[in-house]
């Protein structure tokens, strides 16, 4: 908000014409959240007829202790390693470390995230709650991968249709369709494309590969289910994006181009040094957009996959609803909340800052 | 590929739009399946679902299930529920949202760069975060209605579009439209002697068309997929909206052609609003992109 | 609800002129609401629409008015309509959830006769607590559905009730059944379906090797029932299911679920008496209904249906009460019996039914639920229990570590008890 020159004071004016809107979203969002912030640091139950009680910070402790565990392979009675069948060092169950041993305190309850060797020793990451390390990890992914690639295949998508063509408006409607449909319809429809046995997709594959094509169950399959969820959300949202830069192309002055033809470049250097130039601040905005809508991944689980195969497509809003109203953890469910917000405040905020700078 | 066409303006023509096409055809299928199967019974449904055949309507084609979901559930009944919602949402939203994006961009008053950061905050709260908290209010809240004072809002249609009047997304976007129109304009208004009302109503508001089409899908869209909400505060029939609806569907054995038949006649309307909007919609995103 | 009390208030102050309107008070009823997950189902619709109508012409005090919701959101509605003090007077509630409910403070005892539902089999009984919360008007049943011919085949032997398959016996038909290369696979589990079928259907196997979700005893502790030997043998016997390609997993395509045994892709289905009528008319005499097999500690199927309680938010207890026990009349059992396929839960209404009576198509449901049936963990934890449970069979369907899984779950079981201060009251 820059200061500008007929901006006097208009204390009260601003704030009549400010308050109808502001005061809505304290109301039904900012409260909302105060109070999940303030379930986090209790152990209310959604219901129950005992009384919440104050706990601290005992819900994100619980959800965010990790240990360190370090494994002494086995060893027969003469003092060798023992060795499993593939040749690899055996290494004592951990349930024997994790559960009711006193002589590790840190790790009571903690459940094996990951492991690596280290000499003849293995160590291991424990988390206490696994599956919420995992949703977080999951989450990160998507957001990882889905944010550049969506943003990019809009762009092309933008360029494509930025051509002088007659009837683009049609294939413009046409790519922005998945858009106007509900998600939850998206994730249905999607569901009978993605079947293992007899699903659309598989056998699309296998007529272009004549019959080549190994049939994936795409989402029951550990390696392939949150891929598949990238991609169909990457479908199904492409075209909002794509009309964003669409926007943004068209503002790029067309005597820009004409320049740039002139000097004889060639179609990549127009787009490095003409277009891309000019679409710095619709970049920022499709970036901002993309994150914040991939972070609240929720809908697409909750019909497809449920979380699974073993965990490969929880997510944090589908954890934090999971706990909180499946289970009646709403304490623990809220904490997830909090945690998510205070990880996409600070990516935008990082976002932000790095933009800033460039500028 | 562009250098090898370079000589042959039909050809690199053709090319094009043959790309253009397969790109189409990605987006259209899957809806395109939807619309077909609905015209298809059960089993012939997902017998099809492994071939070509599942975007054609061949094989044995009726409105069968068109006339089952109808009797299965108050059809009508949730699309005018889901409008009516829908529509007052949007139509309240806009002004709401409009005039705080106004009153950030054109007027200067104490707080408001807290407020406003407030509100890119609320950006990054998903909703399903926020649920319960909200319901435990919501249930709490009073309300003068033409029968009298009560308590609690729940099974009423104010308790699905009160709640979403105002959004951030929203307010964003009618501000950075904002801050791109001539600030001459508005001073001199102001020097005629506008009310800051009429500067809203009468100068800016009739030069904001093509963003406030934007702002009208995307919020259409938000709240005709509602699902979570509606479940939670509507214990009566009578004011379920669509998205509930699709659970009639989904009994012992799912009739998949009926579900199918719902979920184009939900879709529909949806597609309709975006086609009739869209033209001002696309010139509208072309200016807010513009400040990013 | 408001305005016939805003009638009965009004007819009650105008008393003063006279006793010509006392006959007109005849129809200032109190509403009493009720809840149903019936939403989308015509025919189970058109049975509750009778009982409620019925009802109502029977007596002079209660107008009872019904809502209904379709099953998949229903449990969601009732739990935020509870959280928003929003509760009708009477709803159904599913057989295992009602624990969780009741304790909550949500129902209240039902106030109705124990001598009217004696002879009532044991899975529809709703006793929590040492009160009696709701009753069921049907149960279902669990069975091993095949073919005769299918068996014939391979030379199994047909189990019966006394005589079940051993676990030895059970993996050795499994694995003939593969071997014939006849089959996508031998046994269909129903993995398509998810929720409150895993533990409905599979929580039984568990219980029949020796462990179970949660110590009977107490309830307060999982450690040793659910993550113990016997619970372990359960979760590497179940993942063999998969491993060997005994039995398609959790990606099964629910239309290969409905219809896989009937066009011979399955060879054997662990189904519901639902589904029943389906299989029998298509092959008539050839199939068969057959008991869970016995894999150690006796042969085990899942009890309780939907059940009908009263909120403790009701004013109207007595009237609520009164409908239900309304409802419980043979021939509304048997009515909902006939239309949707369920059991009927006495014996008397057994006998007015086409297909549970003595002889009928279906009266092994009968018998079968009352020789095995075993409720499920009677407790407000179950909730979280059973979301648990699902979730580590699952998993290990999907080759997760059996010992650790099981860990796992009977972890966040005894962590959730812990947390409800071992749900007590």
């Amino acid at each position: 908000m820059k200061k500008n020159s007929i901006l006097t004071r208009h204390n009260t004016t601003g704030w009549l014409f400010a308050s109808p809107g502001f005061g809505l979203m304290l109301l039904f969002i900012v409260i909302p959240f105060i109070l999940a912030i303030a379930f986090s640091l209790t152990n209310q139950r959604l219901m129950s007829p005992n009384a919440a009680e104050f706990v601290g910070l005992e819900n994100y402790t619980n959800m965010l202790d990790v240990g360190i565990l370090v494994v002494d392979p086995e060893i027969d009675a003469s003092g060798n390693i023992l060795v499993d069948k593939n040749g690899d060092n055996k290494y004592p169950r951990l349930r024997k470390f994790t559960r009711n041993n006193p002589d590790y305190p840190n790790v009571q309850g903690m459940k094996e995230w990951f492991s690596f060797s280290w000499g003849v020793q293995k160590i291991a990451i424990m988390a206490s709650d696994l599956v919420f390390m995992k949703a977080l990890v999951n989450t990160l992914t998507f957001v990882a991968f889905v944010a550049p690639i969506q943003g990019a295949l809009a762009l092309i998508l933008a360029l494509l249709i930025n051509q002088p063509l007659r009837g683009i408006q049609i294939f413009r409607s046409i790519y922005f369709m998945p858009v106007v449909v509900s998600i939850v319809v998206v994730s249905l429809l999607w569901r009978f494309i993605y079947d293992g046995q007899n699903g659309l997709l598989n056998s699309v594959l296998n007529t272009l590969t004549f019959g080549h094509f190994k049939a994936v169950d795409w989402l029951g399959n550990q390696d392939t289910a949150l891929g598949s969820i990238m991609a169909m959300s990457i479908w199904q949202a492409v075209g909002f994006h794509m009309i964003i830069w669409l926007s943004g192309l068209q503002t790029i002055s067309p005597t820009l181009y004409e320049a740039a033809k002139i000097e004889g470049a060639s179609p990549w250097q127009t787009f490095r040094y003409v277009t891309w130039p000019g679409l710095r601040n619709t970049a920022v905005l499709v970036v901002i957009v993309i994150t914040m809508q991939a972070f609240s991944l929720f809908a697409q689980i909750d019909v497809m996959t449920s979380g699974g195969p073993l965990d490969s497509t929880q997510t944090i809003v589908y954890q934090a609803v999971e706990r909180g109203y499946g289970k009646q953890d709403i304490s623990g469910g809220s904490a997830m909340s909090v945690v998510l917000f205070l990880l996409v405040l600070s990516i935008s905020l990082l976002q932000r800052y790095l933009t800033r700078e460039k500028n | 590929m562009f250098r090898l066409d370079k000589d042959n303006p039909t050809l690199r023509l053709i090319v094009r739009y043959m790309v253009l096409t397969l790109i189409a055809l990605i987006f259209v299928t899957p809806i395109l399946f939807m619309m077909m199967s609905s015209l298809k019974p059960d089993q012939q449904l997902l017998a099809d679902t492994s071939s070509i055949r599942a975007f054609l309507p061949i094989g044995d084609i009726s409105f069968d299930n068109y006339k089952a979901a109808f009797e299965r559930a108050p059809i009508g009944m949730f699309m005018l529920n889901s409008l009516l919602v829908t529509g007052v949402t949007v139509v309240l939203g806009l002004l709401v949202c409009s005039m705080a994006g106004f009153s950030f961009v054109f007027l200067n008053w104490r707080g408001k760069s807290i407020a406003f950061s407030i509100i890119l905050a609320t950006l990054i709260v998903p909703f399903e975060t926020i649920a319960i908290p909200m319901l435990l209010m919501v249930s709490k809240l009073p309300w003068l209605g033409l029968d009298g004072f009560s308590w609690g809002w729940l099974n009423s249609y104010r308790v699905q579009i009160i709640p979403f009047i105002a959004d951030g997304l929203t307010i964003f976007l009618f501000a950075q439209y904002f801050k791109d129109l001539p600030k001459e304009l508005i001073e001199a208004s102001r020097i005629e002697g506008c009310s800051w009302w009429q500067v809203y109503w009468r100068v800016v508001m009739p030069l904001s068309g093509p963003i406030i089409a934007t702002a009208a899908i995307l919020k259409f869209l938000a709240m005709y997929n509602q699902y979570l909400w509606p479940i939670m505060v509507t214990q009566q029939e009578q004011y379920r909206p669509v998205l509930v609806g699709l659970q009639y569907f989904f009994q012992l054995n799912t009739a998949w052609g009926e579900v199918m038949a719902y979920l184009t006649i939900i879709t529909v309307p949806v597609l309709a609003f975006y086609l009739a909007l869209q033209r001002a919609f696309i010139a509208s995103i072309a200016s807010t992109g513009v400040k990013g | 609800m408001k305005i016939t009390k805003n009638l009965a208030l009004t007819l009650l102050s105008a008393g003063a002129l006279g006793s010509a309107f006392v006959s007109t008070c005849a129809f200032a009823k109190t509403d009493l609401s009720l809840w149903y997950h019936g939403a989308g189902n015509k025919v189970e619709a058109k049975v509750i629409n009778q009982i409620v109508n019925d009802f109502n012409r029977s007596q002079s005090d209660w107008n009872v008015v019904l809502e209904s919701f379709p099953q998949g959101s229903y449990n969601d509605s009732v739990v935020a309509a509870a959280l928003a003090n929003n509760l009708p007077d009477i709803l159904d509630v599913d057989g295992p959830v009602m624990p969780n409910w009741a304790w909550a403070g949500y129902l209240r005892p039902l106030l109705i006769d124990k001598n009217k539902i004696a002879d009532f089999l044991p899975g529809v009984k709703g006793y929590w607590d040492g009160k009696l919360y709701s009753i069921g008007l049907w149960d279902s049943a669990v069975a091993m559905v095949t073919r005769r011919s299918t068996l014939n085949e391979v030379g199994a032997r047909i189990p019966t009730i006394d005589s079940p398959w051993t676990e030895e016996e059970f993996n050795g038909v499994l694995k003939k059944l593969k071997a014939t290369g006849k089959y996508d696979y031998p046994l269909d589990l129903g993995m398509a379906e998810s929720g409150e079928w895993f533990p409905y259907a599979f929580s039984p196997f568990l219980q029949s090797f020796g462990g179970d979700l949660i110590d009977r005893s107490t309830y307060k502790t999982a450690e040793g029932t659910l993550n113990g030997p016997e619970a372990i043998a359960f979760g590497e016997w179940w993942q063999s299911l998969f491993v060997n390609g005994y039995a398609p997993g959790n990606s099964q395509d629910p239309a290969d679920h409905e219809t896989g045994l009937l066009e011979g892709k399955y060879a054997m289905q662990w189904y519901g008496n639902w589904a029943a009528l389906k299989t029998l008319n298509k092959f008539g005499d050839d199939a068969l209904f057959l008991p869970a097999p016995d894999f150690g500690h006796g042969p085990k199927i899942g009890a309780a249906s939907w059940q009908f309680g009263v909120s403790a938010a009701s004013k109207h207890p007595q009237g609520a009460s009164d409908f239900i026990e309304f409802a419980l009349q043979d021939k509304y059992l048997a009515a909902f019996s006939d239309s949707l396929g369920v059991i009927p839960p006495t014996q008397s209404a057994a006998t007015l039914t086409t297909n549970y009576r003595q002889g009928g198509a279906l009266s092994v449901f009968y018998v079968l639920s009352k020789a095995q049936a075993l409720v499920r963990p009677v407790t407000p934890g179950y909730i979280v229990e059973a979301k648990v449970f699902e979730k580590a069979l699952a998993d290990i369907a999907d080759g997760a570590d059996v010992a650790d899984t099981l860990d796992s779950a009977a972890d966040e079981i005894n962590a959730d008890i812990e947390k409800n201060r071992g749900y007590s009251r």
